[in-house]
């Protein structure tokens, strides 16, 4: 339907209506979106999801909930968005890379799709489970330098249920492009990029902390909280500061200070209260 | 085999040491004018300072390559080794301007906070604060009136290899296949320096030894 998303073999219209979760900055353009991306399920460099990815089949498509909940369900990707009908979101994404996009998501609240199973009291935490499709996939073909599959991320059950908390199932108005993350995936805006787990196909909800697929990785620069945090180093660079993405060009810096969770310490902020934010990184 | 120094008329040779400067800085001069015009996608800036990084390993390596190749296979390439190594040295100092000036804007805070805290970046300018020292000193008068003491300072490329090796290898959260290859290659050509001297040793007495 569109030829903006030249790369996306799904991508059609998507009816969202507007919501107040919007900021008041210049929106990253679409190409950018698009073609800027960290999926190393299609490759490690930024623009191998957008060239990798048009083999990707995201429909039909099925979500799985289990764990500690009453209703254990498997939900069919298109009956959730006729059941929660998206609203479109625009957040700022802040990677742990320190870059940073504006996007408008189009989605419903994660905490729609958990009420709906109804955890149990005992549940603590939410694990999230990406795809395993190598002959679609090609970075989960590669035998050198991948990360284990499939990729695994995880919320407290609070941040989980917090009303920013997003599935997105679409971006600028229609269905995600697979480079995105296709047909389903989270957007966590106060955290780092890397927790914004894509291609969801399971959802389970444990007493036990799920170790995330960057922290298993490398424990010492990625951690299970990932909260954007200007005080708090990356090992490698400082977090004070990101690049904006699709502004200002070669000449103009287009760096912008980095806000305490990302501009949302307003809505999260209480989360953590008494928490070292800077041992829980 | 006949190198390709020893191929060109003499009168050439000086005109391919400039045609080897112009050749070698041109892959930077096209990525500045890609970023320069808005052509260098999403993330400019981040992109042309890998882009000039990784070209400096490229010509570092060349430039130590120079010893080994005619060592094993024959070729001359020694008049071309200085113009390597400054090639290598412009594109470490562009990559770091770069990172200093375009992505930084000049930050000092920020940057002098990089450099005292974190190790790939610490490998990064050791690395480059050896190279203006050799390039300072790649002139003919510098080599003439330092005599021994040169040769031992212009061994400094081995530490820079290992510096370049480091840092190359910590900048990045997991290595890709493309990084294990330039790492590899730089410390094949370290470890080449350290054998040579066997080598050597090995031939001179393969040559004194009587024909039979």
């Amino acid at each position: 339907m569109s030829a903006a998303f030249g790369s996306s073999s799904w991508a059609e219209g998507l009816a969202a209506t507007k919501s107040n979760y919007t900021v008041d900055e210049k929106l990253t353009p679409i190409e950018d979106v698009t073609t800027y991306n960290n999926f190393y399920e299609f490759g490690m460099d930024k623009a191998d999801p957008a060239a990798l990815s048009k083999d990707f089949k995201p429909r039909p498509w099925t979500i799985k909930v289990d764990g500690m909940v009453a209703k254990p369900q498997t939900f069919d990707v298109d009956a959730l968005i006729k059941a929660f009908p998206p609203e479109e979101r625009v957040y700022r994404m802040r990677c742990v890379e320190a870059w940073s996009m504006v996007i408008p998501w189009d989605g419903f609240q994660l905490s729609k799709v958990l009420d709906a199973v109804e955890p149990l009291g005992s549940a603590k935490y939410v694990a999230f489970e990406t795809v395993v499709r190598p002959t679609e996939m090609p970075g989960q073909n590669a035998t050198f330098g991948s990360l284990p599959w499939p990729y695994v991320e995880g919320l407290r059950l609070d941040e989980a249920r917090n009303p920013l908390t997003l599935l997105a199932v679409g971006l600028y108005g229609e269905t995600l492009p697979n480079q995105n993350g296709a047909p389903v995936r989270l957007v966590v805006p106060w955290k780092y990029g890397f927790k914004g787990i894509k291609s969801i196909v399971r959802i389970t909800l444990s007493d036990k902390q799920p170790l995330n697929t960057w922290q298993a990785a490398n424990s010492g620069e990625y951690g299970f909280y990932a909260n954007v945090n200007p005080a708090v180093d990356h090992p490698r660079w400082s977090q004070a500061t990101e690049r904006r993405i699709g502004e200002g060009g070669f000449f103009s810096s287009s760096r912008h200070p980095t806000l305490p969770f990302n501009g949302y310490a307003d809505e999260v902020a209480s989360l953590y209260s008494g928490m070292d934010l800077k041992a829980n990184f | 085999m006949v190198g390709l120094s020893l191929s060109l008329p003499k009168r050439f040779q000086p005109a391919s040491v400039w045609g080897l400067y112009v050749v070698g800085l041109l892959p930077a001069a096209y990525c500045f004018y890609l970023g320069a015009t808005g052509n260098l996608g999403a993330d400019p800036v981040k992109t042309f300072e890998l882009f000039l990084g990784l070209w400096a390993i490229r010509f570092l390596l060349l430039t130590l390559a120079v010893t080994p190749v005619r060592d094993l296979l024959g070729w001359n390439l020694l008049r071309y080794r200085r113009a390597l190594g400054l090639i290598c040295f412009y594109y470490v100092a562009m990559h770091f301007l770069v990172y200093a000036v375009l992505d930084q804007a000049l930050m000092f805070d920020v940057i002098l906070d990089d450099i005292l805290k974190r190790p790939f970046i610490m490998f990064g300018m050791a690395g480059l604060v050896m190279l203006i020292a050799l390039a300072v000193t790649s002139n003919r008068f510098s080599i003439r009136s330092m005599g021994k003491k040169w040769v031992w300072l212009h061994r400094l490329i081995y530490v820079i290899a290992a510096c370049a090796a480091l840092h190359y290898a910590l900048s990045t959260k997991i290595l890709t296949v493309e990084q294990v290859i330039y790492i590899c290659l730089l410390i094949a050509m370290i470890l080449y320096r350290a054998y040579r001297p066997i080598l050597m040793l090995r031939r001179r007495e393969a040559r004194l030894r009587p024909a039979t």
